[in-house]
């Protein structure tokens, strides 16, 4: 136990509160990028304040300058063997030109099991109109949609879009924000194994399937492909890749298959989940804006094949760009 | 078990050094969200003057970025800072929480973005219950969030630089004019004593004056009975004194 303490002290105690400084400025200033020699100083600090920690240790002399050497040995690790450094990291043309649809790619399966669930989820919606028209009451809570597809047909066509004049925007910014939480439930659901996504997607599907049924079974196929298309096609895809976020979670919570811990197999899935949920929130901004200064205007202001024909560029593209774009590259993990 | 206070994470680090992170309570977890909400809540009112301003130009864009700013700020605030400010909020820099990953490093975006992203759920059905019982069945007090990620929330509190001056020997020390006391106190104190002694010279002034007297007095008889010390050797030197004088004889060696 004899030890020279105060030569000790004395010889680092310089170097400690050097150490404590740099990482305290750095905390206080998180946009500063340390200079080389900086850089190379602080990892010198921290290399011999870790050292100290050591000796202090085998010292066992003092509680109080051993938890103030742990305290600063504990943040320069944080910096130290953190993260890389974020400015270096995201590239928004590269993001979305290759990783969104070289991620959305590889977890595909999980989109699909998404489509098949929304789209037997449609058919019950629709069979149950089809069987049963008084359960619309109970499919589709929107009063807007409740009443007869033919008379809300007419009126719009007469009313030539005046329902939205002053109000376009702020419309499309509910709808922006709204479509995502939707959407982000649906990923975040996939912690219950699942079974939220599960429910989200099918539910999602029996509403879609049931207004789909209605109006087409009122004579009004057209009006509604030109009022969902120019917006749907794109909304639509951003839930379901939403669901496809929480069946890729609810895949690595179950594990079959893989002998990685439920950590591990996590940990090898989030950046993906990450991805296509803001890939999902960007392509909800733009089908927000469509829906609100396009779908909204029918015939006689805009003719229902122009819209159709928008649509259909629009699903084209997406398809194209999720299908190709990025091919060959190599981005994310992989489990 | 609940995480307390006093739950750590052990990190030993590629430098063979071992040290703790003091894991945060539910408690002070929630503290820290109530000043984060407020933290909102007060940036939100700054917003709606401008909301309000503007609209007078055009109410219908307006409306539209006020619904997206709201959106932005009550679902990015927490991505934002805890990104920007190496895992942490204005609540958790105010009570010195930070969020860091299971082997303590700093986060990246992604652990930042999942552990935000699913506080959808752990805020299920409401005042985050699902993540407040995650939080207190785990042992490292992690919400769902935090499992998802694999991030968890540790408490930095404040460790001053500790006094060291009371080893410095500008004092004269009578125990070194005596060569044989000084060897027959380093051998027959027991390290635990010593540390206790060196323990009641840093926090003497935290006591009061008849506990400090008390206590000096006690540690002096102890260490006077462990090994006999010549009566000039502590002629007029009070019980403090004299148990420094020890202290310095036991850790500090002079050249």
């Amino acid at each position: 136990m004899i030890v020279n303490l105060e030569r000790f002290i004395a010889l680092e105690r310089p170097r400690w509160e050097r150490l404590d400084a740099m990482l305290s400025r750095i905390s206080e200033d998180p946009w500063r990028r340390l200079p080389f020699d900086e850089v190379r100083e602080l990892e010198g600090l921290y290399q011999r304040a870790s050292a100290d920690l050591a000796r202090l240790g085998t010292f066992a002399a003092e509680p109080e300058a051993r938890r103030y050497l742990e305290n600063i040995v504990a943040r320069g690790y944080t910096e130290i063997h953190g993260a890389p450094d974020k400015a270096e990291r995201f590239r928004p043309g590269a993001w979305l030109a290759r990783t969104l649809p070289t991620v959305w790619r590889r977890r595909a399966q999980a989109f699909w099991f998404a489509l098949a669930l929304m789209t037997a989820g449609a058919v019950f919606g629709g069979a149950a109109i089809a069987l049963d028209p008084e359960a619309k009451a109970a499919l589709i809570r929107l009063p807007k949609l409740q009443g007869d597809p033919a008379e809300r047909v007419a009126y719009e066509e007469k009313s030539h879009g005046k329902d939205l004049v002053d109000r376009k925007a702020r419309f499309s910014g509910m709808l922006m924000t709204h479509n995502t939480q939707v959407t982000l439930a649906a990923m975040a659901f996939g912690m219950t194994w699942g079974i939220g996504t599960l429910i989200l997607m099918f539910h999602n599907g029996v509403i879609l399937g049931a207004v789909a049924a209605d109006y087409v079974m009122a004579g009004q196929t057209k009006f509604l492909l030109g009022w969902l298309l120019p917006h749907g096609v794109v909304e639509l895809p951003a839930i379901l890749i939403g669901g496809q976020a929480g069946f890729v979670l609810a895949g690595a919570l179950l594990g079959r298959g893989q002998r990685k811990g439920v950590a591990a197999r996590l940990n090898a899935v989030k950046a993906d989940v990450v991805t296509l949920c803001f890939g999902a929130a960007l392509m909800l901004v733009w089908a927000g804006l469509v829906e609100a200064f396009f779908s909204q205007y029918h015939e006689p202001v805009l003719p229902y094949a122009v819209k159709i024909a928008f649509g259909s560029v629009e699903l084209t593209a997406l398809v194209l760009y999720l299908a190709f774009s990025g091919r060959g590259a190599v981005t994310g993990t992989r489990t | 078990m609940s995480a307390a206070l006093t739950d750590v994470l052990h990190v030993r680090t590629p430098e063979g050094v071992s040290f703790d992170f003091r894991i945060a309570s539910p408690v002070i977890r929630l503290a820290a969200l109530a000043v984060d909400w407020a933290v909102v809540m007060a940036a939100w009112s700054l917003i709606a003057v401008f909301v309000r301003v503007l609209s007078a130009f055009n109410e219908d864009l307006t409306g539209m970025v006020a619904v997206i700013a709201y959106f932005l700020l009550s679902q990015g605030y927490r991505i934002g800072a805890e990104w920007i400010w190496r895992g942490q909020t204005l609540g958790k820099r105010m009570l010195r929480l930070r969020v860091v990953d299971e082997e303590g490093r700093r986060l990246t975006f992604e652990q930042v973005a999942m552990r935000n992203l699913l506080r959808f759920v752990d805020a299920l059905p409401l005042a985050y219950m699902v993540g407040g019982v995650f939080a207190l069945l785990s042992p490292r007090g992690q919400r769902l969030g935090d499992l998802t990620a694999g991030t968890l929330v540790i408490w930095e509190p404040v460790e001053p630089m500790p006094d060291f001056d009371i080893m410095r020997g500008e004092k004269y020390n009578s125990l070194r004019a005596h060569v044989p006391v000084m060897a027959r106190l380093r051998q027959s104190i027991a390290p635990e004593a010593a540390r206790t002694a060196w323990q009641a010279l840093l926090r003497r002034d935290e006591l009061d004056a008849a506990a400090r007297v008390r206590l000096f007095a006690e540690l002096a008889a102890y260490f006077r009975a462990m090994t006999r010390v010549p009566d000039e050797l502590v002629d007029g030197v009070s019980d403090e004194q004299f148990v420094r004088n020890v202290v310095d004889v036991l850790y500090v060696t002079r050249g």
